[in-house]
């Protein structure tokens, strides 16, 4: 990686050029391009806090190195005897009001918005049925995976949070063991999930997220967790309102879905045996399982949250989750498996799909 | 340091703060105290966030728990002591040594019937089934009332030394400071105790 | 033990034993300052280690666990076990010369303050050998402590809590010492202001570390006695620990920044040649900040869900604070304009200060905006955010501080030329490391992560990160090198080494005998020995008093013993849980001990012992040659 020292001021300049021209990152996971109101709420009044603080920053340094130029004894010679001031009010008030000002300046809009974020009355409205207007996600953190629960559709899925664009998504947070806190950094700031209550918040998805990359937003555990705290990722599918109701429509006609022990498929027939009492492969129910909720697994984008989607990835973490996820809960909840076992209830799994 | 022999009328009149080394006991265990308010303080917050939280279905709460008519008896002795260690200084301030050590040794006396009385208490509180691991209230309760219980032992531990280890050397500059100093702390946790009378009794019985 | 402090040809028993029982403040304050730079060592280590790992995705050279062990003992070391002694040791080692006094208020407790912090500190590492380090972070909060299996979190909170207890003793003992000890003249709005500092910094330990006493303690039970506080389904509510922590662990920031200021505040006027710059209103932007420190903790707790009328006040309360701060910025400029600066190692560093916390403020006050922080909450952000603060500030501060006062603690002088590479190795890896981590933070990296996958757009920066990392470590290497090659070098002798010294430390010649002054100094003026100096006070001082018997504190073993007891007390409480039958016997033990030693202490009387004339004249002589401190 280090070829010599000719390459650093190469590796320099490149520094710096990275700095001011792509200092954005990723798209699906930076939050200097956001999308959706929220987020892009969030990027103005950093833009706005930037640009009151470089002022500062610029004036101070300014003065400083005027102040540091002029007086250097090199230049004013050994013996020079500067004048021994003690102070000037004039300066202390020019100096204690201009930041008061900047600050109160800052401060107006800090305000506005927290109030903002912070209301999640239309939680609550419903329409004339009865029925709830705005979509609310019950979100449960769990070492080291997500469980996101759509009471009003009755659906249930892990660590893929699919939603619509364009509208208000409500937030119920909540955690089942220790403390998280769940933040797609692209779409808008973090929110803790505590242990002894639920926290509200709101999000807005400004696009489909098919264009990416992946075709999925970055989802990230934002508060130390444990161990594998670095790999408690998820990710974020958005749709259009339509699609997202024919993905809601398909999650809810999985009702009754199970794996069959007789099966004669060996996948199957493994699952049911070995992860069926963890693992449910019905989209329809509540929060609340031991484990991630399979129903979707063909359609996610990876495998447990970091590796590569693909079938190997997924025999690997079956035959030994805790190598990939120190300290997950699914290490020994289920009986050794043959190679032949495993391969097939990976293919059962890979299989596991609501899209075309 | 020769020790000099004060007679009431040569004594100083702030005997306590007299010598650099005084003034120092005496700034200190304000600065304690201080410090000690915020330890309070911590635990009191704890106290009224916890206060009858418990597993699902708990059956004790401050209003079923508490007895005003002992927690009374126990502010009664409480503050009484802390007039006796008044009278204590009274008499230090007139280089009357006798009466610095009878007031002293009552106030202990008094200081040992509240400590009895909430020895008690918890021993009833545990025995019908309120122990320390109960619930998050009981681990509150025993962890508020407990601390300045335990400050009401170190308090008694510490008037306890100075009367006898002065009880044949008479009062002089040297430790007049130190008596000064263990009457203030004595006072300061009959301060706390009026607190936890008034937040954990009064404001649980009546609700 | 008399005069035996005349005497310097000890044997290396009787110097060991001089150190476990001083009780004077000069020498707690190398010990304080040793003890700093060691822990400052190990934690500086485990930093490279995790940026070691960081420093490409996917890196397997630390476990997951091992690197949350790394985490949480880099945090918690360098905050309590390195900045805090560090600026103890030149409290320590200075404001009893600065304001003119024999020794603090309670020598006694001033020990018992070093050993208490010091056995704590041990206990805290003796957990990397039994059976794993603390791994939930410095502010372990409750729900992810209480889950962590093992010993780690236990030996946390025990360390911490000696550890702590002999901090809150050391800040009371200096409000005492600060209040009743100046020298005759010497008024609360003419002492210097690093003086200033450390007494709004022990009014700051006095009142915030009483509730981390209390969350360790609740921590304490709730781990080894099966208390319920933070267990939810008992009723307890983890939320408690994340106020007590914060309402601390704020203010602990403003605890290690002050000192910080203070000692800058000292540097910049001897190298500027200047009066400090709008001196009343410096005192009273410490003040202020002081008591704002207080006002702000739930800023860390932004997106914990305390709802928004809470988070606007705290984020208004927050921006309040870059106003006094602005103030001392302002007012170092100010002492530096029109001034004569000579740039030594010392004053090298003050100037690397002003811009580097500028830019660490600026970044608390985007941090500030509740909504923005948001974003920025444990994302790498805030961690480019207080390193900026605390190496920019607080770092600079005790390293350009070692070169101020080596002079003055050691009769010796670290090596400039040096310095002047240390300084600059150390700055620019500084930067390199941590402000391409701001980047990082706003392109979606968490904190306290142990890997990333590629792809992610962090690789580049994680890379630089990590080579700015080693680029400090040799910095610091450096340093060690040159305190080293000091020790062997010639002792100075000599009074005001800088040649612009201004305030009293600087007015007395050096090795600074064990009595300090031999009179009692008269304080004139702010700046005392700068007013004599121009007054053509060859001698740097006037007298208030003759020369005449000092009286002086006795050493004692009894702080050692105590902290003794309290170290073997806390093997008793970590192992209860495991039920082992010697437990609860070793915790009675060591608490047995402790009460043993504080009654010996208050049952014997200790009324020092008298330095006489005759004694200060042959010390004098012995230190400096004929005539004395002339």
């Amino acid at each position: 990686m280090m070829k010599g020292l000719k390459k650093w001021r190469l590796f320099s300049l490149l520094a710096v050029m990275t700095v001011f021209l792509s200092a954005c990152g990723e798209e699906y996971i930076t939050t200097l391009k956001p999308t959706g109101a929220v987020g892009k709420e969030q990027f103005n009044l950093l833009l706005f806090s930037i640009a009151i603080m470089a002022l500062v920053t610029i004036v101070v340094s300014v003065l400083y190195l005027y102040a540091f130029m002029k007086a250097r004894r090199s230049k004013l010679g050994e013996d020079y005897m500067p004048k021994q001031v003690e102070g000037s009010h004039t300066l202390e008030v020019i100096w204690t009001v201009i930041p008061i000002i900047l600050l109160l300046i800052l401060a107006v809009p800090t305000l506005i918005s927290t109030y903002k974020f912070a209301d999640v009355k239309a939680m609550d409205e419903v329409d004339e049925e009865g029925n709830k207007t705005a979509l609310t996600v019950n979100v449960t953190a769990k070492l080291y995976w997500w469980e996101f629960e759509y009471p009003e559709q009755g659906i249930v899925t892990a660590q893929e949070l699919v939603v619509p664009t364009d509208e208000k998504v409500y937030f119920n947070l909540k955690a089942a063991d220790v403390k998280h806190s769940f933040w797609i950094p692209a779409v808008g700031g973090k929110m803790d999930t505590n242990v002894e209550n639920v926290n509200k918040f709101y999000l807005e998805f400004g696009k489909e997220s098919a264009d990416l990359k992946d075709g999925v937003f970055y989802g990230k555990c934002a508060e130390l967790c444990g161990p594998s705290h670095a790999l408690m990722d998820f990710k974020v599918k958005v749709l259009d309102r339509d699609g997202f109701n024919d993905w809601v429509a398909a999650m809810q006609a999985t009702e009754g879905q199970t794996a069959s022990a007789e099966s004669t498929d060996l996948g199957e027939q493994t699952f049911a045996n070995s992860c069926l009492m963890c693992h449910a492969v019905s989209g329809v129910g509540a929060s609340g399982a031991m484990g991630p909720n399979l129903t979707t697994f063909g359609d996610r984008n990876r495998v447990a949250g970091v590796l590569e989607h693909s079938k190997e990835s997924l025999e690997n973490w079956v035959k030994d989750p805790e190598s990939i996820k120190p300290g997950n809960l699914m290490t020994g909840k289920y009986g050794e498996l043959s190679d032949e076992e495993i391969s097939a209830v990976a293919d059962y799994i890979m299989g596991l799909s609501i899209e075309e | 340091m020769e020790e000099t022999k004060f007679t009431p009328q040569t004594w100083p009149d702030k005997a306590e703060q007299a010598t650099l080394e005084g003034k120092n006991k005496f700034v200190g265990i304000w600065i304690f105290i201080c410090s000690d308010i915020t330890l309070f303080a911590s635990v009191f917050a704890t106290y009224l966030s916890l206060k009858d939280k418990g597993p699902a279905g708990m059956e004790f709460s401050a209003a079923s728990l508490f007895e005003l008519p002992l927690a009374f008896v126990m502010t009664m002795l409480l503050l009484t002591s802390s007039l006796t260690s008044v009278y204590a200084m009274y008499h230090l301030k007139n280089h009357n040594f006798k009466g610095v050590q009878i007031w002293m040794s009552i106030t202990v006396l008094l200081g040992l019937g509240f400590l009895a009385l909430e020895i008690y208490e918890f021993y009833h509180y545990v025995h019908i089934g309120f122990g320390y691991t109960q619930s998050a209230f009981s681990s509150a309760f025993f962890t508020l009332v407990g601390t300045h219980g335990l400050h009401v032992v170190i308090g008694l531990v510490w008037i306890v030394c100075l009367i006898v280890r002065n009880a044949k050397r008479g009062l002089n500059l040297y430790n007049a400071p130190k008596y000064y100093a263990a009457s203030i702390f004595w006072h300061f946790i009959d301060v706390i105790w009026v607190f936890i009378f008034t937040v954990v009794y009064l404001m649980g019985v009546l609700g | 033990m008399s005069s035996a402090a005349v005497t310097n040809n000890k044997g290396f028993g009787a110097t060991l034993w001089d150190y476990l029982t001083t009780v004077d403040h000069k020498k707690l304050g190398v010990m304080y300052l040793f003890a700093g730079t060691l822990f400052f060592a190990i934690a500086g280590f485990e930093a490279l280690l995790m940026r070691l790992q960081l420093m490409i995705p996917n890196n397997d050279f630390v476990s997951a666990g091992t690197f949350n062990e790394l985490l949480t003992m880099h945090g918690t070391t360098m905050l309590f076990l390195a900045a805090t002694p560090l600026l103890f040791g030149f409290m320590n080692a200075v404001v009893p010369l600065q304001i003119g006094a024999r020794d603090v208020a309670f020598p006694f407790l001033n020990s018992l303050g070093f050993w208490l912090f010091f056995l704590g500190a041990i206990f805290l590492h003796l957990s990397f050998f039994l059976g794993g380090a603390p791994d939930a972070g410095w502010t372990n909060y409750a729900s992810l402590a209480l889950y962590s299996p093992g010993h780690g979190i236990d030996f946390y909170v025990l360390g911490l809590q000696i550890s702590g207890a002999g901090t809150l003793i050391s800040g009371i003992n200096f409000i005492v010492t600060i209040i009743t000890m100046r020298a005759p003249g010497m008024t609360f709005m003419r002492m210097p202001l690093f003086t200033w500092t450390t007494l709004i910094t022990s009014a700051l330990i006095t009142f915030a570390f009483p509730p981390l006493t209390v969350g360790l303690f609740l921590m304490l039970v709730d781990r080894m006695f099966d208390a319920n506080f933070f267990d939810h389904t008992m009723g307890g509510n983890t939320i408690i620990w994340e106020h007590l922590f914060w309402i601390f662990g704020h203010p602990e920031v403003y605890i290690l920044v002050l000192p910080a200021f203070g000692l800058f505040s000292e540097i910049i006027p001897v190298f500027a040649r200047k009066r400090l710059f709008g001196y009343s209103s410096m005192v009273f932007a410490t003040i202020l900040i002081g008591f704002l420190g207080f006002m702000v903790w739930a800023h860390h707790m932004f997106t914990t869900g305390l709802g928004a009328t809470a988070n606007a006040i705290f984020a208004v309360a927050t921006m309040a604070i870059a106003v006094p701060t602005g103030m001392k910025v302002f007012n170092w400029i100010m002492t530096i304009w029109g001034g004569s600066v000579k740039v030594t190692v010392p004053m090298l560093y003050a100037l690397g200060f002003i811009p580097s916390f500028v830019a660490g403020g600026v970044t608390g006050v985007m941090q500030a905006a509740a909504p923005l922080d948001y974003q920025l909450h444990d994302s790498y952000f805030i961690v480019a955010h207080f390193h900026y603060v605390i190496v920019g500030g607080i770092v600079t501060a005790i390293f350009g501080s070692m070169h101020f006062y080596w002079p003055i603690m050691f009769n010796r002088a670290l090596s400039e030329k040096l310095g002047v590479w240390t300084f600059w190795i150390f700055f620019i890896g500084f930067h390199c490391t941590f402000f391409i981590q701001h980047f990082l933070g706003l392109m979606g990296m968490p904190r306290r992560v142990f890997t990333y996958q590629a792809d992610q757009g962090w690789d580049l920066f994680n890379f630089i990160s990590s080579i700015g990392a080693i680029l400090m470590a040799i910095g610091v290497v450096l340093l060690v090198i040159n305190i080293i090659i000091t020790a062997k070098s010639k002792p100075l002798n000599c009074r005001d080494y800088w040649g612009d010294g201004r305030s009293l430390e600087w007015a007395i010649k050096t090795p600074v005998p064990f009595y300090n002054f031999k009179q009692t100094p008269l304080v004139r003026g702010y700046d005392p020995y700068w007013l004599e100096k121009h007054d053509g006070n060859k001698e740097g001082m006037i007298y208030a008093e003759p020369l005449g018997d000092i009286h002086m504190p006795n050493n004692s073993i009894l702080p050692l013993v105590m902290s003794i007891g309290m170290f073997v007390a806390a093997f008793g409480a970590l192992y209860h849980p495991d039920g082992k039958a010697w437990a609860i016997p070793v915790l009675i033990l060591g608490l047995a001990i402790t009460v043993g030693a504080m009654i010996v202490r208050s049952v014997k009387d200790d009324l020092g012992f008298h330095v006489h004339v005759e004694e200060i004249v042959a010390t004098e002589e012995h230190l400096y040659g004929n005539g004395g401190n002339k």
